[in-house]
């Protein structure tokens, strides 16, 4: 997974433990993503904690119109919303589970997965 | 102040209508308005309309006329409908004016809304991603509804087949066949847990309305419906709205509830007070949690109210009458009208196979949208 790209740069940190990268405002809540433009200039970088819990959930069925720029062979995936406690609820896709595995507040690790065969993205799965 | 009332209401049939643009059926919608209020074209002191995909609507002037009257465009999303409403409104109520007229239409390709991240200030990888979609909103929010509050998959099927139903008795409704609870439920699944048969469709369709003045209701002996109450409201901080990569830990509120509470409190009334009510039904999930939202129950109450019939047109509160967005499509710009075109059927009592019994006197709307506003009209006879 070394070779691939990351989807967008600055999305999350680089290294063994990579973390997703939100902003800090001066009165301490957490935005995730980053904002663009004249709202991140007041604030600080924010890296996520990497384990949290399952807020919701859903599968993608059908293929999305553009933007949406995945693999030309088109296969459902999982995505959800993941609370990481005290920091903020973070959509994302889910791997390295089915459907019917998941359920409310179910313990979630983050991972970073190969979005197509020269891009990555992050995810987070079921905590092993 | 003058009150402000509704004289006269125009729909053009939602669904698909080829070699019609959505404009046309604006100007279609707004003829069989004048025609209802019993008042030409030329007497409109101000008009407010617009579409989300179907272009500007002052164009219409070229077919009803070019009388001079101000004609404000309006591009407001899913509250294209209501904000016209409210702005033709503010007009007569000011005393200003006597007569206005508010215009929703839309045209849409088949198939779910695509949106671009950047025109809602999102970053690109959020739509490249596949996840900047409002299907997966709708069943993000209802699953953690349901799981929360204990409402079955069953009644989310519940929900479509009573809007079939109701549709089946709507001459304006794009789908006029009604389908079996184990059909919607086993029909594709589109984003678990909400099936084919319980979205909604992008589709076309035109809605017009006259308003007018007290006085000018006296003048013309109109069968006329009073706006009681009617509030618009964006989103506070912290609420879970559509398009969204975070949210906060802390839940801020939502703007359905704001509205919700803001046009009750001008209309001086209760939600326990309204005899009927059009909610936002993106998707059949939609409906159940706006019918708490908007004050009607408590959560997790919707599993009795859809076992027991409570929201049929012979229930206690008869919610989406003619079939709501899962019966007649969502056109964008037309959909908030609709809402009310439908109340004001239902207030004079011309519904026909679908007429509410006894004489309802009170109608609530609410329409909801990307990326997070709610309107709201209660109208009372």
């Amino acid at each position: 997974m070394t070779n691939l790209t990351p989807i967008a740069e600055g999305l999350w940190t680089d290294g063994d433990a990579p973390q997703l990268i939100a902003g800090k405002r001066p009165d301490g809540k957490i935005v995730f993503p980053l904002p663009l433009g004249e709202a991140a200039k007041t604030m600080t970088l924010h890296p996520l904690a990497r384990e949290g819990i399952l807020w919701s959930w859903t599968r993608q069925d059908f293929k999305p119109k553009p933007p949406y720029d995945g693999p030309e062979e088109f296969k459902p995936f999982l995505v959800g919303y993941v609370e990481l406690p005290g920091e903020v609820i973070v959509e994302s896709h889910i791997v390295d589970a089915k459907l019917e595995d998941l359920s409310l507040g179910m313990p979630m690790e983050f991972v970073i997965i190969p979005f197509d065969d020269t891009r990555s993205t992050y995810a987070f799965r079921p905590k092993s | 102040m003058s009150d402000v009332y509704i004289i006269g209401a125009g729909i053009h049939k939602f669904g698909r209508t080829e070699g019609l643009s959505g404009r046309d059926q604006g100007v279609f919608a707004m003829r069989q308005a004048l025609a209802d209020a019993g008042v030409e074209w030329s007497d409109i002191q101000a008009a407010y309309g617009g579409s989300m995909a179907a272009g500007k609507a002052d164009v219409m002037l070229n077919d009803l006329g070019l009388t001079g009257v101000p004609f404000v465009n309006v591009f407001n999303g899913c509250a294209t409908g209501g904000s016209s409403l409210a702005s033709a409104r503010y007009a007569i109520a000011s005393g200003e004016i006597d007569l206005a007229a508010a215009v929703g239409f839309d045209k849409h390709p088949r198939g779910a809304f695509a949106a671009q991240p950047s025109a809602y200030g999102l970053p690109e990888w959020y739509g490249q991603t596949g996840m900047m979609m409002t299907t997966q909103f709708f069943a993000l929010k209802i699953q953690r509804y349901m799981a929360q509050f204990g409402i079955s998959r069953t009644t989310l099927g519940r929900v479509a087949e009573k809007s079939f139903r109701n549709g089946s008795l709507a001459e304006h409704a794009w789908r006029r066949t009604p389908i079996a609870l184990e059909q919607i439920l086993e029909s594709p699944m589109i984003n678990d847990p909400l099936t084919k048969y319980m979205f909604c469709a992008p589709g076309e369709g035109g809605v017009a309305l006259i308003l007018a003045s007290e006085k000018k209701v006296r003048e013309l002996g109109a069968d006329a419906v009073k706006i009681s109450g009617l509030a618009v409201r964006s989103r506070p901080p912290g609420s879970f709205e559509v398009y969204a990569p975070g949210l906060d830990v802390e839940d801020g509120g939502k703007p359905t509830i704001m509205a919700s509470k803001a046009a009750f409190e001008m209309a001086g009334i209760g939600p326990e007070d309204i005899s009927v009510a059009q909610l936002q039904d993106t998707e059949s999930g939609a409906e159940i949690m706006h019918m708490s939202e908007n004050g009607f129950c408590k959560d997790g109450e919707q599993e009795q109210w859809l076992l027991e019939g409570r929201t049929e047109i012979t229930g206690t509160l008869p919610v989406n009458t003619d079939g709501g967005c899962i019966a007649c499509g969502e056109p964008i710009g037309a959909t908030g009208l609709r809402q009310i075109y439908e109340n004001t059927v239902q207030l004079r009592g011309r519904g026909g196979a679908r007429q509410v019994p006894n004489s309802p006197k009170t109608a609530y709307s609410h329409v909801y949208g990307a990326p997070g506003m709610s309107g709201i009209a209660i109208l009372e006879v």
